[in-house]
């Protein structure tokens, strides 16, 4: 028996902020959850929906995006553009049947390593609490009641029929 | 077959033979092998990722050590790798010494990676177990992302020689004369009508007690007259655009309503306006200027301006007493703000601190009580050119104070305000202490928490205060008030202290009370920090690119940052990181050209839809669109690389170079560790029990 269920976490982090916060925490030698892997972007704006659906897909029980505090963008306004893909997806992620709360958006800046030490801390507990995911594996199982839908906005893939995407899902739809 | 994905398609492909990934886990002494069991992770990594290509998996002591680098070379050579993983520090601090020493086998860098298993794994976690699992993602992850590298040319754009200078106190005018005694051209700005900064309005400086004015206002003339120096004062930066080499910064040049082709600097505008303003910023609030007036005698550059808020022309519509007696006809009123442009290869910020206003602690009495000064204002009262002509006087401007009270760190080491140590305060109080004694033979009580005298000759200065008979309570102010209790306390500033070394409360009536306060970010800072692309600390400086490596660098390539804009500091300190900063510069400029990381994004105009959606998300108007042929193309000298328009691509024509699509997936992953599996095929997410 698994005595505490210890949750994969995927961190999208900005190269500028988030990242530098990760190495402050790092430096300053505070102590956060080893749950998390940080995957490093030059910008939260980088961030393509699809790879927090990826992120799910493939076994990650909560995905968290960081980046700089609104107005402080290394390149402008890049982070209003992750914000929006977050809202995005925290709907679609509802509709998909993944709880929404599986996708955290934190804003910290090359300052603020404290708080990436805190808010790792603090997300990995509430991934405990909700449980592990196994997305992927659910939607392969029920595949009749997989809530996943090719005719939304996003145009997810669906893992029902076919094999984990290699690519962006527009890209995937114009090969098949 | 379902989950039977990418890797079996990777590994098979006939088209590309698998690489030859060597990995390489640094113990960093004991930084990452005392969480890390690097050794095994090595040997997992040899053994798990070989069918990913991994066929050399080292540990090594210090793998940034010349000989850890040699390690990685040979191996290039020996082995014909031709990727390599470097498991470490953060790439912040490192990524390049490895991409260099992969230079040097003949490798191209970019198929170098450094992956961080010390600042995001070995430090901040403390089971051994999990992180040294997590380094093991960590590697994985690393391999994954560097199969989808490609060689890459770092882009060579060209230095404008050219420097932009913000701030024209001591430390940017040290680094003006540097970079102009260099032989290339420097932009200077300043916002107030002359440069001089902070440390014009001083009289004396520690721990020599120079005159201020003797030392830096040779240097502020020579700023004036150097041929190589373009003085922009009474102006501010309002934009900056483009990328190091090639900053385009546009400048608002104030109006001054002064020609200054015509004006002498004579100054009879001054002796005639009839206007008197409260100078709030040279004299602190302790004298006055006219409306039209340079801050101080020795302003450089010379020419006066109209300060219009208080000008009675400007108000009222009459007066114009300077332009009647103006002998050059200087004065224009209908003089514009002037916008304009600049192209400048590097920039140095150098933009100083406000003062902590100790208003903020109402206890202290300042601004309630009239004999409690500012360490600015007791500044201005000790200068000879000051309101009051260098003497120690009470507000009224005539009582000499017989007792003097000098409280330290207001403002500083205090978690009410700010945490951090002022650095200043101590041996700037203890020269109040000396010019007080000096001049007036008053008595003299410092109340301070700690000592710091660091640095030379400071603790000698100490030392020497002491010698003179100035008291010290080691006890933090509690309260100063004018609520006589005790007989001798009438008619004087009471402060109330707990004495630690005592061990006992005291009340010490004086005449004056002097609060040292500390030093602020400028208000704006963080405002100066968004334009310039850099960012601030929790507390309000300027980032620098390292603390102790490169405290003169920021994040941003160009852009460099001296004196107090980057943290508290004397002058020693900030005519030392302007100059440094100059020597940065210096050096950047005569490389002629530089090498920035080819991170950019491009358009495959072949699958280029035309439908426009990045045109609006680029930040830089780096997207242009053709309308003839209907699709989109990026100008890789505007991008920036940071990937917004690769997100939001709805047809996937746009690639970005470092940070494709398939190298974060890949990595992703790797990190979920999707690729260590023995059959080939996708692993399992979970392990069995975890998913029931």
């Amino acid at each position: 028996m698994i005595e505490q269920f210890e949750p994969t976490i995927i961190g999208f982090t900005c190269n500028w902020c988030s990242y530098r916060a990760a190495d402050l925490a790092g430096t300053a030698r505070l102590k956060y959850p080893p749950n998390i892997r940080l995957i490093r972007l030059m910008c939260s704006g980088r961030l393509d929906p699809t790879f927090v659906l990826q992120a799910f897909a493939l076994g990650a029980d909560g995905v968290m995006l960081t980046g700089c505090h609104p107005g402080e963008c290394h390149y402008i306004e890049q982070n209003y553009k992750a914000l929006r893909r977050y809202m995005l997806l925290q709907r679609l992620l509802a509709q998909m049947g993944i709880e929404p709360e599986r996708l955290k958006l934190v804003w910290a800046s090359a300052a603020e390593g404290a708080k990436f030490a805190e808010e790792v801390t603090r997300f990995v507990e509430q991934i405990r609490a909700l449980g592990p995911l196994n997305w992927g594996d659910k939607v392969q199982v029920s595949s009749g009641k997989s809530q996943v839908t090719n005719d939304n906005e996003m145009q997810a893939p669906s893992p029902v029929t076919r094999p984990l995407p290699r690519r962006c899902p527009h890209e995937y739809q114009r090969q098949s | 077959m379902s989950g039977n994905g990418a890797f079996q398609e990777r590994v098979g492909r006939a088209d590309k033979p698998l690489d030859r990934i060597g990995v390489y886990v640094c113990h960093c002494g004991s930084n990452i092998a005392g969480t890390v069991d690097v050794e095994a992770v090595a040997k997992w990594a040899a053994e798990k990722l070989g069918r990913r290509g991994v066929i050399i998996a080292r540990d090594y002591k210090f793998m940034c050590s010349s000989l850890g680098q040699e390690l990685i070379e040979k191996d290039i050579k020996e082995l014909g790798l031709t990727r390599v993983v470097v498991a470490a520090c953060s790439p912040h601090l490192h990524e390049r010494t490895f991409r260099k020493a992969a230079q040097r086998a003949g490798l191209n860098p970019y198929l170098c990676e450094l992956v961080s298993i010390r600042e995001q794994d070995s430090w901040v976690h403390s089971d051994k177990h999990a992180a040294t699992e997590k380094a093991k993602a960590i590697v994985s992850g690393g391999v994954e992302r560097i199969i989808h590298h490609v060689p890459l040319e770092p882009l060579r754009v060209p230095i404008n020689p050219a420097t932009l200078i913000v701030g024209g106190g001591i430390a940017g005018i040290q680094s003006a004369l540097e970079i102009a005694d260099s032989g290339f051209p420097v932009y200077l700005v300043e916002r107030e009508p002359s440069i001089g900064g902070h440390m014009a309005q001083f009289d004396k400086t520690f721990p020599t007690l120079d005159c201020a004015a003797c030392i830096l206002t040779p240097k502020m003339v020579d700023v004036g007259a150097h041929p190589n120096i373009t003085m922009l004062t009474y102006s501010e930066v309002e934009r900056v655009d483009g990328y190091v080499g090639n900053f385009t910064v546009t400048i608002r040049k104030k109006a001054r309503s002064i020609k200054t082709e015509l004006c002498t600097g004579c100054g009879v505008c001054q002796e005639k306006c009839p206007k008197k303003v409260l100078d709030e910023v040279f004299e602190a609030g302790l004298g006055y200027r006219k409306a039209v007036y340079t801050p101080f005698a020795q302003a450089v550059p010379k020419y006066p301006v109209i300060d219009r808020v208080n000008c009675t022309y400007y108000q009222k519509g009459t007066c114009k007493a300077c332009e009647k007696f103006c002998p050059t006809g200087a004065i224009d009123f209908k003089q514009a703000d002037e916008i304009i442009q600049v192209q400048v290869g590097n920039i140095i910020l150098a933009t100083g601190y406000d003062l902590f206003d100790p208003r903020q602690i109402a206890q202290l009495g300042y601004g309630r009580l009239a004999n409690v000064f500012t360490s600015l204002e007791f500044e201005r009262l000790t200068n000879a050119a000051g309101p009051t002509n260098g003497k120690v006087v009470l507000r009224d401007g005539v009582t000499t104070p017989q007792s003097v009270g000098i409280v330290h760190c207001v403002g500083s080491r205090d978690r009410n305000y700010n945490n951090y140590c002022s650095v200043i305060c101590c041996m700037q109080s203890l020269k109040f202490a000396h010019l007080v004694m000096e001049r007036t033979g008053a008595t003299v009580h410092n109340f301070y928490m700690d000592m710091r005298t660091a640095f030379k000759d400071y603790d000698e200065f100490y030392q020497r205060v002491l010698s003179e008979g100035a008291l010290f309570v080691r006890g933090r102010v509690a309260e100063v008030t004018d609520a006589a209790r005790l007989p001798g306390e009438e008619g004087k500033l009471i402060i109330q202290v707990e004495d630690t070394l005592l061990g006992k409360q005291r009340r010490i009536p004086v005449d004056m009370v002097i609060l040292s306060a500390g030093l602020q970010p400028r208000h704006d800072a963080q405002e100066t920090a968004k334009k310039f692309g850099i960012s601030c600390s929790m507390n309000g400086w300027f980032i620098e690119k390292h603390p102790k490596l490169d405290p003169v660098a920021t994040m941003t390539e160009g852009i460099y940052i001296a004196g107090c804009a980057q943290g508290p500091k004397d002058i020693p300190s900030s005519v030392s990181q302007g100059a440094a900063a100059a020597a940065r510069v210096v050096s950047k400029i005569q490389q002629h050209e530089m090498a920035l990381e080819p991170i950019r994004a491009s358009i495959n105009q072949d699958q280029c839809s035309g439908c426009r959606i990045c045109n609006n998300l680029c930040p830089f108007n780096a997207i242009a669109f053709h309308a003839d042929r209907v699709v989109s193309e990026i100008n890789p000298a505007l991008c920036q690389g940071c990937g917004t328009c690769i997100a939001a691509c709805p047809a996937g024509a746009i690639t970005g170079t470092g940070f494709s699509n398939e190298q974060i997936l890949a990595q992703l992953e790797g990190l979920l560790m999707l690729n260590i599996d023995v059959d080939g095929g996708r692993a399992k997410p979970r392990e069995e029990g975890v998913r029931a």
